[in-house]
Formats: structure tokens, sequence, C-alpha cells
């Protein structure tokens, strides 16, 4: 199974549509393909339904959050020092992240291919949070979608039937955030350490010591 | 499916449908239901018997697994995939082992896939041994079936914590290979739990399956059809019973599996009875494959030299990892991002992404059968709600 | 003819019934606590640290690292490493736990820690009657209680101990002959520690 050639089959056949080709840095050569939130329904259904690829089971949905990240790199320019040219080390810094992404992992019962990885990203992490849900394609992705509704906090637009699955009605937060705050129940910590016992501490502070 | 009636038989007569328009109940089954196999709920809305809407309600055992995992180290990690489906630690154990190994292009010494195959077609005999007593338990048959599948489980388990320490967490796998080696005469032991099952099934079959109370409660229920199961993601015997010739273990061939001589069966009408068969004949494929694998088990290593197991770093990237897990395609999403834990951690649970059709299953049912369509599904509720 | 299969499933639990009489195959429940089944040897469920010798607090051996308590996946190990060192069982000087704790109501009986430890320190034990009636301190083992004697190991896990006093002996040889090599060489230098001291480091 060829990504390239996937690729240039849907650019093919769902006209408009954006992709690209993450790639993947490990050993499992499992690279991933981003598809765009407007197109993405349509590539989908391109994907599930073109005989030659029947890529009909959607084995795994889930969310990963990407908060903004500032890598700085140093960059060798050339820059004229004292009218001299000379090579410079320059910090470069780039953000990356800033997105939350909704990862399906495509396979054919029919034809015995997969993995195929779709990616789709939302445009921020606060605001603009929506994707279109691919549930109405593949059944599968119902509960799966509803925990990256909760856990994550992507609105899948299209959804049947999105609530929250694991955590309760009426809780506010998305604990797979990476910025998420545990509530502050450390009352009783008697090994801990690091992270942990420095919150026990500030608990223990607050309820006035022990 | 040899005994398959071509029509179900019907020693019960349905409940009159000319039955006046009443109104409806809603109940709330579970969380402490002792049908629901752990702390689940379901939201049923019945006309009389009959169920016409139901809402499946997770989480009462969500303690954020992924989120854990984001914190621990890759090794750190193991023992807590013991709790997911907890009662087939090993074959959760492998899942994410072989997850990690496709991370970061580990290779296993022979001996530690055999080791491997192993203790988790061991599993998937217990695994399977339980859930139809437990079927059966929850059609009725109160104790026998169950305490006959345990009394055999029992002695699996017992192999397992000569060799592991425990008998449900076991904690057995590494990335790279195994933990330990196995220790003198488990090997016989071994042998004689394994070469003693096919009779525990015989006696099993005999007393369960042309059973005509259990025909009768099970065929024709919660039927799922083939397109639907594919569609809905349903792995595992469950999509077997309805047809979908779509076993891991023949189509990955993760592991060794492709050394192994073993058929797949497949149901054709997609009920309970179906799902209960294609497990009995399940048990068949895996003495098969145990007994293959005892007689080709070679000496050498257990655990990859070159695998540093603390403070391991895998290079930043991703996998997905699955096995053919009792319960289903169970699936490890890993992100690394170069440190000594992963970025992203997931969890594929095959018990949550069965129960997507649960509904569908149960609707126009009476609410006596939810109890046994759930129990066919197979669910562990550490697993689906992590 | 129907009831057919329902006789021949009650001819199968005749047969389990009547073959419980005979066979202990077919009967396998045992009347505890009155009897117990003999312990298999692999068992494990809490941790416990090993001393050599008769004196539990000069023999321990762990050394204190923290290598368990950093490898711990829920973080139930408290360590408090001393400021000085003491004698160990062989009489060189060493680190030692001057509070070493245990949350067994956290422990998840995983024995990483066991697997982590490069001093063969710490070790699994099949003690499982600990019911507290404390649900806080009740559960949290101390050094004091955490202790055991080496025969106690040898007593539960015989093979895996005796493997284990085997290496130690063994490193404890060639270390002694490293030390008397160096101190042949240059007689006036102390011996070097032999113990690795990578884990001490942190
Ligand atoms: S790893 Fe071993 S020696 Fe180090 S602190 Fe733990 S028990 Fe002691
Ligand atoms: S057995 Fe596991 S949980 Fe218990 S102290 Fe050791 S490392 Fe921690």
């Amino acid at each position: 199974m060829n990504l390239e050639e996937i690729k240039s089959e849907i650019e093919a056949n769902v006209p408009g549509c954006r992709l690209e080709i993450i790639p993947n840095g490990s050993p499992s050569g499992q690279h991933s393909l981003l598809i765009d939130a407007d197109h993405a329904f349509a590539v989908s259904s391109y994907l599930r339904d073109a005989t030659n690829r029947q890529f009909d089971y959607c084995s795994n949905v889930t969310g990963i959050d990407w908060p903004i990240k500032e890598i700085s790199t140093k960059v060798k320019t050339k820059k004229i020092v004292d009218g001299m040219e000379k090579d410079v080390d320059e910090v470069v810094k780039t953000q990356t992240g800033g997105y939350l992404e909704a990862v399906y992992h495509l396979f054919s019962v029919e034809q015995r291919q997969g993995p195929l990885v779709l990616r789709m990203r939302t445009e921020d992490r606060t605001e603009r949070v929506h994707l279109p849900s691919l549930t109405p394609l593949w059944r599968s992705a119902e509960y799966q979608e509803r925990e990256i509704f909760d856990l994550f906090g992507i609105v899948f637009d299209g959804h049947p039937d999105l609530r929250r699955l694991l955590m309760w009605e009426g809780f506010e937060d998305h604990p797979m955030r990476r910025d998420y705050v545990d509530p502050d129940d450390y009352e009783y910590e008697p090994t801990a350490h690091d992270e942990v016992l420095k919150r026990a501490q500030a608990h223990q502070a607050a309820e006035g010591g022990l | 499916m040899s005994i398959l009636t071509e029509t179900p038989i019907d020693l019960v007569p349905g409940p009159s449908s000319d039955r006046s328009e009443g109104q409806l109940l809603e109940v709330s089954m579970g969380p402490q239901h002792p049908s629901t196999h752990g702390v689940f709920r379901m939201d049923v809305t019945l006309d009389g018997e009959k169920v016409v809407k139901l809402k499946p309600v997770f989480g009462y055992l969500h303690r954020n697994h992924e989120k854990i995992a984001e914190t621990e180290s890759y090794l750190g990690c193991m023992p807590y995939t013991d709790r997911l489906d907890y009662i087939c630690s090993i074959t959760n154990n492998w899942a994410y082992a072989l997850a990690v190994e496709k991370l970061a292009g580990i290779q296993v010494p022979e001996r530690a896939e055999y080791l491997r195959i192993i203790t988790g077609e061991l599993t998937r005999l217990q695994n399977h041994a339980g859930l139809v007593g437990f079927l059966m338990q929850d059609m009725g048959a109160s104790g026998t079936p169950l305490m006959y599948a345990f009394r055999e489980r029992e002695k699996v388990l017992d192999l397992f914590e000569a060799l592991t320490g425990a008998r449900m967490m076991c904690n057995y796998m590494r990335f790279g290979g195994c933990r330990v080696d196995v220790p003198a005469n488990w090997l016989q032991q071994a042998q004689k739990v394994i070469d003693g099952f096919p009779q525990f099934l015989d006696e099993f079959e005999n007393l369960l399956t042309s059973n005509e109370i259990l025909m009768a409660r099970t065929q024709g229920v919660g039927v799922v059809t083939r397109e639907q199961a594919i569609n809905a993601g349903i792995s595992g015997p469950m999509a077997r019973a309805s047809g979908v010739n779509y076993d891991l273990r023949k189509v990955d061939k993760y592991g060794i599996y492709d050394r192994f001589s073993f058929r797949v069966p497949l149901g054709e009408h997609g009920d309970v009875y179906d799902r209960y068969m294609l497990r009995a004949l399940e048990m068949r494929e895996s003495i098969e494959i145990l007994k293959q694998a005892m007689r080709d088990l070679p000496a050498g290593p257990i655990m990859d030299p070159n695998t540093k197991i603390r403070g391991f770093r895998p290079k930043a990237g991703e996998a997905y990892g699955r096995i053919e897990g009792p319960k289903g395609e169970l699936g490890f999403y890993l992100i690394s991002d170069g440190t000594a834990s992963p970025y992203r951690y997931r969890v594929r649970p095959p018990s949550l992404i069965n129960l997507t059709l649960l509904e569908d299953m149960c609707l126009g049912q009476n609410v006596a059968d939810i109890v046994i369509i759930l129990g066919s599904v197979d669910i562990v509720l550490g697993e689906v709600d992590r | 003819m129907l009831g057919e299969g329902i006789l021949k499933g009650l001819t199968e639990t005749a047969r389990n019934f009547l073959g419980s009489y005979v066979s202990k195959d077919r009967l396998t429940t045992i009347q505890f606590p009155e009897e117990r089944l003999p312990q298999i040897e692999a068992t494990r469920d809490f941790p416990f640290l090993v001393y050599d010798g008769t004196e539990w607090e000069a023999g321990l051996r762990c050394v204190s690292c923290q290598i368990c308590e950093k490898e711990c996946p829920p973080k139930c190990i408290y360590i408090e490493k001393s400021k000085d060192k003491k004698p160990d069982a062989t009489g060189k000087l060493q680190f030692y736990p001057t509070t070493f704790n245990i949350d067994i109501s956290v422990c998840m009986s995983c024995q990483i820690c066991v697997e982590v430890c490069p001093f063969d320190a710490i070790k699994m034990n099949v003690e499982f009657e600990m019911s507290s009636e404390d649900r806080f301190g009740g559960l949290l083992l101390r050094k004091e209680q955490l202790a055991k004697s080496n025969e106690y190991y040898n007593k539960i896990h015989p093979t895996e101990a005796t493997a284990v006093d085997a290496a130690l002996a063994e490193e404890r040889a060639k270390a002694e002959a490293k030390a008397r090599q160096t101190t042949e060489a240059k007689a006036a230098t102390p011996a070097p520690m032999a113990t690795p001291e990578a884990g001490e480091t942190k």
C-alpha cells in the first residue's frame, strides 16, 4: 500500500481537497495522511466506497492534543559583519502545535489492507474546535468520537449523539488535554514524590497544616 | 455450525402483540446489576417486555489510564495494562509490547515468541471458558456451567501463577521479550492442562450445545449482520460469529502465527448462539496452536539483549500495534516525542467498540434478552471505561 | 427429540457430581482456612527488604539508591537516604535508608521494584493475610516491618534465592580478588568500593 499513490488517487477523485503526507519517524513506517476538514467527509467516503480501496473497517479513532510549543533551532546563516561575510549561528524560533488532532486508523477487511492513518486538525484549541464527524460512514467511530469530544473537546459536526462518554454530564474540563489540572484531593499522601509531593504540601498548607 | 436448526425452536410463545397501548417504562439497569459484569449501566425504555430504547452509560470505572500512562515510563505502563481487561492480562501485555516493538523496531527472540503464543493462547482458553460460564449464568443456569468453567480456568491460572507469580495481574511481557523463563516442570504441567482441556470441552459441550433451553433462548436473539459488524468496527469472536472472516492472527500474522496451522471458525447467523458456539470452537483451535507451540518451543534467550528496559527512550514517532485479543482487536497507539514516557498512549478497547451495536441488537427483544446479549458480547469494564 | 439435549446435559452433571466422590480432579474445592493449597513458588504479593546476618538494621542490603522509588509505577515507595555511611553485612561502608516506607494500599504487586533493584535488596513476599482496621497507617509498611532475613527469602522462594545468593557470592569473591590485587599493587592506597555505584548519584 503506497501512500503517495493513494494521495494522488484521492486528489483525482475528490476535487479541491488538500492532502498532506505526515511522515513518521519511527521504524513502524506508518505514515499518515492529513486531510482538510472541509473535504474530510468526501475523502473518507471515497476511501470507503472506492472498489479498489474498500476501507470498510475503521478500527481506531483517537484524539491528540498539541499545545503550542516553541522550538528553537540553530541555523547557520551568512551575515555581513563589519563588511565581511561570516557564518553566524542564529536561533530561529518556530511555533508548532496549537491544535487538536483526530486520528483514524482504517483497514480493509475485504482486501486485508491497512492501516491507513487519517488525521484531521482543528484550527485552534479553544474556539474553533469543530471537525466533521465520520460516524455516518463508520459506525465504529460513534463511541470513539464521543470519547474524543469528552476527553479532548473536539466537537464533531454531524455526529448523531454527541454527549460525554466517560465523564459525567456537567463535568466541565477535558481531562486528556495536556494542560488539564486535576482537582486538589491530596489529603493522604504518605509516599509522595516530585509533583505529587508539591501538590500535597500545598494542600496541607492550605488546610492550615497537619 | 452443524447443530443449528433452520428455524429456532419456539418453546416459549412471546407475549401477544395485540396488547393495548400502554405507558413506556424506564428502567435503569446497573451499575450494580449482577448481569452487567461490572459497573455498567443501561438506561432501558420498555414497552411491556419489549425494549424500545437502550442507552448505555459508561464511565463508572474510568480512571483515565491513558493519562496516567503519559506520566509513566514505558516500563511503568506495563503493569497498568494488566488492569485493562483484567481477565486476560497477558494478551494486554502482548498488545502493548507489540506496539512498543513497532515503535522502536525491536526484534523479539524466537523462544520469547513461542512463550508469548503459549501464554496468549492459554489466556484465550481461560477467557472463553469463563465467558461461556458467565453467559450461562446470565441465562439462568445458576452455577453449574460457571463452576465447571472456573474449575478449568483455575488450572490455567495456576500455570500463570507458577510462571509469572500472579494469577491475574501477570505483568509478564516486556518489549523485546518476556520477563521470566519457564520454571522447571512448568512445561510438563502445561502439557497436562492442555491435554486435559479437550475432555473438558467435550463435557461442556455435552452439557450445553444441544440443550433445548439454551437454543430457544439464544437462537435468533441479538442478530448482527456481516455488514453491520464490519461497519461498526466489531472485532474478535463477535465479528466472526457474524461471518466476518477477519482474524488478526491470520491477517497480520503478528509474532510467529504464520507458523501454526489452525482454522478460523465462522458463524453464519450472528446471533447469541453462534457467539457461544464460536467460542467453543475457537477453544479447540487454540488447543491445536498450543500443541504445536509446545512441540516446537526452541531453546534460547527470552529477551532481546539490545533493548534497555529501564530508561527506555524510543525515537520520536508513532506506531499502532494490534493483536487478536480474546475479546477482539486490542490495539495500542503510541506516540513518542523522544522522552522516557509516551506523549500519547491510546488503547483501542475491543470491549467498548463491540458495544456499539448493543442498542441495535436489543431493540424489540425481551428485557431478559438484554442480559444474554450483553453477556455474549464479552465485555470487561476495566477495558470499557479505562 | 425435544428434551434430549437436556437429558444429555443432566448426565454430565451427574457424572461430575458422582465423580466428585471418587476423583480428586472433579472435587477441586478445599476448606480454607483449615486446609491450604501448597504455595506456588513464584507467587508474589508485596515487596519486602532482605537483610543478611542476624541484625536487621545493620544487615539491610538496600543502599538507598532510590531506583525503585523512581521506577515504581504508582509511586508508593518513599525513601530517605542517610547522610552517613554505615558498614553493611560484609563490613563495607554503604549508605542506608533512614526511612523506607511502602504504602501497600497503593502497591499493585507488579514487582518492577524487584526487577530494577541492582543490589537484590528488595524481593516479593508471599504474606497475604494483612488486613488492617486502620485504613491509612495500618497499610503503610515501615522499614522494620519490611525487613526480612535472607533465610526467610530462601524459605519462600528457594530456587530464586539460591540463584541470587550464588550471584552475590560470586560478585563478592570477584570484588575481593580485585581489592586484593589493587592492595597488592599499591599497598598504600585503600581498597576501592567494589559494588557498582551507578545508581547512587542522582
Ligand atoms: S533499588 Fe534496591 S538498593 Fe536501591 S533503594 Fe530500592 S531497594 Fe534499595
Ligand atoms: S511491587 Fe510495584 S507497585 Fe509495589 S512497590 Fe514494587 S514497584 Fe511499586
